[in-house]
This record gives structure tokens, sequence and C-alpha cells, in this order.
């Protein structure tokens, strides 16, 4: 490959980083002032490119695409302001991360309105009037328009920087970035500070989709994608540093088109193509960059935040009368299989349920009594579930041994990641478990030899007596009352009081003798071991296993059934998996839009038990007087 | 506590479970489950293919006096999900067989599904050769043509280019990479001295457009192989086009002359790319006219492949079920072995060999008419001339997958 080849290919990088800027940034500045992670920000980005089409092909020619570009960041600025006015701030006052919960919705909901207003079609743009051509450069055709984005980005952050710098706007959301209950208490109207932040960082996201519809077509899953991609852009720049995106942007952009650039290349043994690389790139980077530079590349330490929600109940062992009841509970769902005499397929919902159940007490324990927000538990859903899957395949084991080993594998894992993911706290510490999550992703979908690549592992069906969904089920109960009573002997032995002494100060926890990094460690080991289970459980249920159970999709789902439930109560995975599992089942089959009627539903639940359902019911029991039952 | 959640629980589960239809008894139920959220653009139309069949066939009094009811399904695009959903079709609703997936490595799951508990499946869409060779059994048909039947119609055009260095461009997936070994192989048998200067694999939907375009550009190659659709295609094309990297060079393509990705192309669709496609404006034959014409007046709108696709699926369900002597799998799988079909793109065989329909696809040269992507020079190719003898299939699938 030639020198001038390599050269091109920086300059293809750099107009690809102008995308990821734009985007990156809104996100960046309203994670900063807000501490909102705005899942709906990839929609927003999509939302951009569908209007400035509409825009360019109803208004048309050069009004219609240069001035519909302008006024889709005014409109997506605009919808990003009545979020914020609507829904979010009705919830500034639940726990942390609470708001992720909305804003998932938010994705469900922009969806399939997006789908239903401009149909299912990809709609590609008009190229841009007077940039529509190509330039020479080192002897190879760069489109008009990428030069110009390589332009533009430098542009926007010169402007954002000087705003920031200069203003008095600029100078409050920094202050808000560093301390936002000083600014409040010095008289700053903060709901002003965050309506205006929540849109411009809208108006970003906006400019930046709009500005992609003369390179790409309008396309319904762009909304996952860009928001992957932002986050990673986010975190390895450094939170809230615009500058720091830019950068972010510009490095993994290149990485991309070296990458690219590089194709195959023969190793005389093997040829390894390097284009299948762009898959797992930026995750890479950003991994080196958290373990090297715990902060992202400019970032600060992140300001304190005093909580603004209701101080948490210390928990506490259930009552003798909760036991009983817990115990009655338990003999029913033994009875269960009667019940499902005359509707087998209870049986088989059931069992998605108990799973889901162990899933997402495993990551509440880490997230709640642990404090360490996991973005990336599927990591472990999917060692297990692989683990279990080739043991059969390839080395022949039987069904029981292999579930058995499900949760050691996915302990492994979790002790290698754990390791660097305790090092870092806060929305870092949840970016790297992502990270290491979309790792794990790649490594299964590359290695086809060994994984079966992106088919998955086919085939694993339970042994007999367990190929009867009534016995499986019956094990499923098994593991998944042993799971979660497991877990709570943990939380009431001294090492659960450590490790949530070790959240609430990490300080004062140190000065008494507690070796807060390795608790956190050892805690984050056992949540992914017991994770590993609902894996190997899943791989049987299924019969198969496919990366899918590594995605983002299904740490999301984890975080949803958790905060759905209540993050702060320990029945609260309970509730929220099973809520969660049953309702999708549900919404699924009611209607085309299921995706809207799931993100509704979600929003209502959101709005009306801002502490999570069993946290809203604990509260409820408590005002009613009797015992704090929901706390315990 | 524990106490609360689980009776939360019990009563979500035993509200969804308990509420079982009452079957009807003069109706034939077939499940179907798709990705229509996440491929609504193949999925729409296909939807409407299937519900005009159904329109069709229930008019006339349905199948042995008994009409057929549908029950469609979305199988929230994982493997995982869809076999969920293929159980409650089966345990719930009680359908006879199912249908359906798009995706390839849904379709397989939801094949090995089939296989392990004995229910009958029509694989409608997902093209991986693995549903009916490798990883085929007794229970599982498909209809549309495969991967290797693709690339394999695409190779006369491939080996009349004369061209010694080609470049291969293809989504980082079973499907792309199927594709891709395939036509590598075919290529090789037929032209030993080729030389595959670069292979370009961006993941499925994130493709790089511009970086991937100039690294072929860069290779410099006489012909170009590219099995990128939707979104990337397009990002594919305009950044190729931009940059003049398909000038003077031949570009054989799967899948891009059907309508679903040619016509968002619009104007800049790429004028004389060889592909596999459905020409709908332009197929003469009566088998077809009819069907566009009752497609157009039910829905005043053009069919693309996804409508034939669900067409044929119902039509084909509709003919087993009419031939098998009840409704257990095993008499499905008999009807099925050899069934002939009438479709829009004319009379098929599903057969009994690998289960494979030998309905075939229509290749041509992408020609721009009114600003708009169309396909010039188009013939059919019957599935049947490319696929695989008997004996050879034979050897690709398990023991005791017959």
């Amino acid at each position: 490959m030639t020198l001038n080849a390599l050269l091109f290919q920086a300059l293809n990088g750099l107009s690809s980083a102008s995308g990821l800027f734009f985007i990156a940034a809104g996100l960046s500045l309203i994670f900063g002032v807000t501490r909102i992670v705005n899942i709906a920000h990839g929609s927003l980005y999509m939302l951009g490119t569908y209007i400035a089409y509409s825009l360019a092909t109803k208004i048309g020619g050069a009004f219609g695409f240069w001035g519909g570009i302008v006024l889709t960041a005014i409109i997506v600025g605009v919808i990003g302001a009545l979020i914020e006015i609507v829904l979010l701030r009705r919830i500034y006052r639940a726990p942390e991360l609470f708001q992720l919960l909305a804003t998932f919705a938010l994705v469900l909901v922009i969806n399939d309105a997006t789908l239903w207003l401009w149909g299912p079609e990809d709609l590609l743009g008009p190229r841009a009037p007077g940039l529509a051509g190509a330039v020479e450069i080192f002897g190879r055709r760069l489109p008009s328009y990428d030069l110009f984005l390589i332009f533009v980005a430098p542009a926007v952050l010169i402007v954002l920087h000087f705003a920031l710098a200069k203003t008095r706007f600029g100078r409050l959301i920094r202050a808000a970035t560093q301390d936002r209950e000083m600014v409040g208490a010095l008289g700053v109207n903060q709901a002003v500070l965050f309506t205006s932040v929540f849109a411009l960082g809208a108006l970003l996201a906006g400019l930046g989709g709009a500005l992609q519809v003369a390179r790409e077509p309008a396309n319904l899953a762009t909304d996952l994608i860009a928001i992957g991609d932002a986050f990673v852009v986010v975190v390895v720049g450094g939170m809230g540093s615009i500058t720091g995106a830019y950068l972010a942007a510009i490095i993994i952009a290149e990485v991309k088109a070296l990458c690219i650039a590089i194709g195959v290349v023969d190793l005389g043994f093997m040829s390894v193509n390097f284009s299948k690389f762009t898959l797992v790139a930026e995750f890479i980077v950003m991994a080196i960059v958290l373990v090297t530079r715990p902060y992202g590349l400019l970032g600060k330490p992140q300001g304190m935040v005093r909580s603004v929600a209701e101080p948490e109940d210390p928990i506490r062992p259930a009552t003798p009368m909760l036991k009983g009841l817990g115990a009655a509970v338990f003999i029913l769902l033994l009875a269960l299989p009667l019940l499902a005499q005359t509707s087998p397929y209870l049986m088989i919902l059931a069992i998605d349920v108990l799973i889901a159940v162990i899933f997402a007490t495993s990551l509440h324990f880490i997230m709640g009594p642990g404090g360490m927000h996991s973005f990336g538990h599927a990591a472990y859903f999917g060692l297990g579930a692989y683990g279990a899957a080739l043991l059969v395949q390839l080395a022949g084991f039987p069904m029981l041994a292999a579930l058995l080993a499900a949760p050691i594998i996915a302990l492994l894992g979790a002790l290698l990641f754990g390791w660097f993911a305790v090092r870092l706290s806060g929305v870092y510490l949840a970016m790297l478990t992502l990270a290491f999550a979309q790792i794990v992703w790649a490594l299964v979908f590359q290695w086809e030899s060994f994984t079966g690549g992106s088919n998955g592992v086919i085939g694993v069906w339970p042994s007999p007596p367990f190929d009867k969904s009534w016995v499986y089920y019956l094990l499923a109960l098994a593991l998944a009352v042993i799971s979660v009573l497991l877990l709570r002997r943990f939380l009431f032995a001294p090492f659960g009081y450590a490790m949530r002494a070790g959240r609430d100060s990490a300080l004062r926890a140190e000065a008494i003798g507690i070796d807060v990094k390795r608790i956190h460690w050892l805690g984050f080991a056992i949540a992914g071991c017991v994770c590993g289970i609902a894996g190997g459980l899943f791989a049987f249920a299924k019969g198969s296993i496919s990366p899918e159970a590594i995605s983002v999709g299904r740490s999301i789902d984890g975080l949803v059934m958790v905060l759905l439930g209540g993050i702060q109560t320990l029945v609260g995975p309970i509730v929220g998996a099973s809520v969660y599992a049953t309702l999708q089942d549900t919404v699924m089959r009611q209607t085309e839009y299921w995706r809207a009627l799931l993100g509704l539903i979600i929003l209502v639940l959101v709005l009306a038990f801002p502490q999570g359902i069993a946290g809203a019911l604990s509260s409820l029991a408590r005002k009613l007087g009797r015992k704090p039952g929901g706390a315990a | 506590m524990r106490a609360q959640a689980y009776l939360y629980s019990l009563a979500f589960v035993l509200a969804a479970g308990l509420s079982v239809p009452a079957a009807a008894q003069d109706t034939i139920k077939i499940g179907e489950l798709n990705s229509y959220k996440s491929q609504p653009a193949f999925l729409d139309p296909y939807k409407k293919g299937m519900e005009l069949a159904l329109d069709e066939i229930n008019s006339k009094g349905g199948v042995k006096g008994k009409k057929l009811e549908l029950i469609s399904r979305d199988d929230g695009g994982n493997p995982g999900e869809a076999v969920r959903v293929a159980e409650e079709l089966v345990t719930r609703e009680g359908v006879s067989m199912i249908a359906g997936t798009f995706l390839s490595h849904i379709g397989l799951a939801v094949t090995n599904f089939a296989g392990q508990k004995k229910v009958f499946f029509l694989a409608a869409e997902p093209l991986t050769d693995k549903i009916t060779w490798q990883n085929g059994n007794k229970y599982t048909f498909r209809l549309r043509a495969s991967t290797y039947m693709q690339t394999a119609m695409l190779m006369p055009a491939a080996i009349a280019a004369h061209a010694k260095r080609w470049a291969l461009v293809y989504p980082n997936f079973e499907y792309g990479q199927a594709a891709a070994e395939a036509f590598k192989t075919l290529l090789k048998k037929a032209q030993p001295d080729v030389e595959f200067v670069t292979e370009q694999a961006p993941p499925l939907g994130k493709v790089d457009a511009g970086a991937v375009a100039q690294a072929i550009d860069d290779a410099k190659p006489d012909a170009i192989f590219n099995v990128l659709f939707g979104g990337d295609l397009a990002k594919f094309v305009r950044e190729g086009n931009t940059r003049g990297v398909f000038k003077n060079r031949t570009v054989v393509s799967l899948l891009s002359g059907e309508p679903e990705y040619l016509d968002p192309l619009g104007a800049e669709a790429p004028v004389g790319w060889i592909v596999t496609g459905y020409p709908w404006d332009k197929i003469k034959t009566p088998e077809h006219v009819a069907f566009l014409t009752a497609y157009q007046k039910k829905f005043n709108d053009y069919p693309r492949l996804g409508s034939i696709v669900g067409y044929t699926t119902i039509k084909s369900i509709a003919a087993g079920l009419a031939k098998a002597k009840d409704l257990s799998a095993d008499s499905l799988v008999d009807a099925f072995k050899g069934l002939y079909v009438q479709s829009p793109f004319g009379p098929f065989q599903y057969r009994a060999s690998d289960h494979q329909a030998t309905m075939g696809a229509f290749v041509g040269k992408i020609a721009l008419e009114k600003g708009k992507g169309t396909m010039e020079d188009f013939k059919y190719v019957d599935g049947a001339s490319v696929l695989p003898s008997d004996a050879e299939v034979a050897k690709l699938r398990p023991a005791g997958a017959n």
C-alpha cells in the first residue's frame, strides 16, 4: 500500500469523525450537567436524518437542503426541550440512573413513531447542492461533501468552545458540570438550565443526523448504532469534555479507516482480514484508554453529586411473617406444573421469567448494594451460555455437568474483567464493563471455527428427563431460588456490609480497614458467577445460543429490569424481571406497534413509580404504618 | 419481599398463560414468525403478500373445506426470542405448522427447534445453505433460493467478464461470508488463474462506505463482487459513484435488483451491475400479471420481492395441506416432498432430497429509466438448474435428515 493511499484514508477517517463528534458532543454536555445517561440520544440523531430528508425532498433545491439542515437542528432541539420538560423533569428526584429507564422507553416510542410516519423503506436523501461532486487529492477522488464535513466539525467545536468559555450560559454549564447543587444554591434556575442544556444537546444530535442526509439513507436501525458509537466516543474523550469528544472521534474513525485500508494481510500461516476488526475497534480503543487513563483522554474525575433522591433505607432481614409468605409462594410455584397441564406454554414462559430473575438479581447485587453500574452484564450471561453449550458440543459434557460449569466460566470472566473495572467508578466503570462485553461479543462473533460465528451454537437441548418442560421448569426454579437466597446470604454476611460500606463511603471504609477494591472485585465476580447460571439455563431452554445473547440489548434489558423493580430494594429485581419478561411476551402479541406500546407502558410505570415498582410498594406499606416489608 | 415478588409474577404468569383462545374447529391454524421490527423494508411487503394469498385461498373456500388462519408474530430479531415465539405458537395457539424467519441465524435456530420438537417448519426467507444442507432436518423445508443458488446464478456473468483481479465486499455475518466463500470456490473452479485482490467485510448495517470504497479502488481490481444490501448498499453505491470506483469495472452483485434495495437508490442506481432481483413491472408471464394485478388492486402499491416470498409461502402451505392426508407433522413432510407449487414466477418443486424449493430468481443488468433503477436484459434462472444433484446433497445433509 502506498503512502498516498494511507494519507487519503486518513482523510476519509476525518470526515467520518465529524458525524461521531456531533452526536457525542451533545451526549457529553447532557451527561455533564444533568447526569442523565440519555439512551434516546441516538433516536434524536436518527430523527435528524429523517426530518432533514423530508425537508430536502419536500422543499427541494439548495434552500431545502441547507436551510433544511439548520431547521432540522432547531426542530430536534425543540423536541429535546419538550422531552426534558414533559418527562425527565418529573423524575430528577428518583434514584440514580432511573432516568435511563425513561430514555430507554423513549427509544422504543420514537422508533415506532418514525416507522409510522416515514414507513419502512430506507430513504436516501439528495446530494448536497453545490457539493455533489468530488475533488482530486493524492490522485484520488474525495467527495466534496466529505471535505466540507472535515471542516464543519472543528468549526462547531470552536464555536462551542468559545460559547462555553466566554458566555454566561457557558460558565453556568461548566459550573453545573462541576457542582450542580452549588449552582442551584447560588440562585441559578436549575430547571431553565437543564432544559436549555438538554435542548442544546438534542440540537447537536439533530444537526449531526441532518448532515448525514447526503451520505447515507435514513434508516430505522440508526438509533441504536449511533448511541453505541456516541457512548464510546464520549467516554474515550472524557465525560463533559467537548474537545476530548472531538479527539476521541478522530482516533476511533482513524483506527477504523486504517483497518479498512490494510484489508487482508497474509501472515504466511494464516491470512487475517483487518476489515473485520472494524466490528470491535472502537471498544478495544475504549478499553485501552480506560485502563490506562481512567477518566478518558481529556476528562476530569467526576464531580460529587450529592444524591437528590430519597436516602436509601438500610436493608433488613426478612421477618418471620414474610419468610412464611415466601415459603407459601414457593410451594405455589412448585405446584405450577399442575396448572400447566391445560396450558403448556405457561411452563415455557415461566422458565424465561426465572432466567430473567436470576439475570436481574445478579445484576442488582453489584448495581444496588455494590454501587457498580454494570452496562455489560450480558458478558457473563453469554460466557455461561456459550461455555455450557460448547462443553456439550465439543467436549461431550452431559447437561447437568455443563450447567455446573457455566457459572464457573462466567466467574473466570468476571474475575478478569472485574479486576480492571473496580479500579474505576461511576459512568466510567459502566462503560468499561460495556467495552468488555462488546469485546466478548466480537470474539464470539469472529471466532467462527470455535463459536459458530453469527450462527452461534445450535442443537443443545436438555437431556431426558429435562426435555419435558415441566421438569426443566423445576430445575430452573430450584436454581433460581438457590441463586436468590445465596445472593441474599452474601448481603447479610459481613461481606455484604463491607460492600455497601465501600459504596457509601469508600474513604471511611478504607479507614476502618476494609479493602474496598478487593471486596468490590469479589462482589463483581460473585454477580458474574450467578449470572452464568442464567446463561446456562438459557442455552438449554432455547436449544441454541447466538451472539445476540451477549449484545448491548441484553445488558440494557437487565438494567431495565432492575430499575423497573426498584434499585433500592432486594425484591426489586425479582419483581422487575417478572414484570418485564411477561410484559414483553404479552405486548409482542398485541399490536404491530408493540415497541411503542411497551415504551408507553414503561413510561407510565416510570412516572407512577419513580422508585421502581417494589420501591413504591414498600413506601406505600410504610405509609400505611405496616412493617416495611418491601425494603427488606 | 420475595413473597410479594412471587405473588406479582405469579399473577402475571397466570394472566398471560390462562388466556388461551378457544380453538375454532373449521380452520387450519398456521403459525408465522418474522423479524418485522428489525427488517421492515422487506417484511412489510412480505406480510401484504401473505394477506393476498390468504384472501385468494379462503375466498375459494380454503383447503379441504377448512379456512386457513394465519397467526403472525414478531420474533424480536433474535434467535432466543424466536424459539420462545415458536414454542408459544405451537403450545398455546396450537398451530399445525410454523413458517417464516428472515435472518440466517434465526432461521437456523428455528430449524433446529423444528427438528427437536418434530414440528413442520417452512423457512420462507433465510438464505443460509445450512438450513437445507449441513443443519438440515426432516421437518424443515425452505422456499427462497439459497445463498449458494443465488451466487451460482451469477456465475455465468462473472466468468464471462474474463476479469483476473476480483475484489469482494460483503457484510460480516453468515450470509455475507457464505456468499463470498461460494463465489470464490465456484469462480476458482471455472477460472483457475483468478486473483482475489481484496476482501472487505464491514459489520452489517455499519459500513464505513467511503473508506471501504476507497480501499477497493486502491486494490485496482478488474471486477467487484458485492454482497452488501439495504442501507449498507445505498451508502456504498453513493460513495463509489462519487469516487468513480465502479468506472470501467464489472460489478456482480447479489440481491441488488430487488425493489427493496434498488428503489431507495433512486437515480443513483448503479447502471450496468449484474444482479439477481425482481423486475416487477417487466415480467409479462400470465401467472405474474395475474398476481401483479391482484396485488395492486388490493394494496394500491407495487409488489417487492418480499411480496412474492410472502405470497408463495402461503400458496406452498395451501398446496402442501391439500396434498397431506392429515395435519400431523409427518404427513406434512411427506406431502412437501416433491410438492409442485404454482407461483408468480411459474411452477416449482420442493425437492425430496434436500427440502429446497426450486423457485428461481431473475438475473439481469441494472438500468435507469425515468430516474429510477430497474433491470434490463434479464432472464429467469430456474433454481433446479443451479442446485447440486440429489446424490451430492445427500452427502451434505446429516444422517437421518430425510
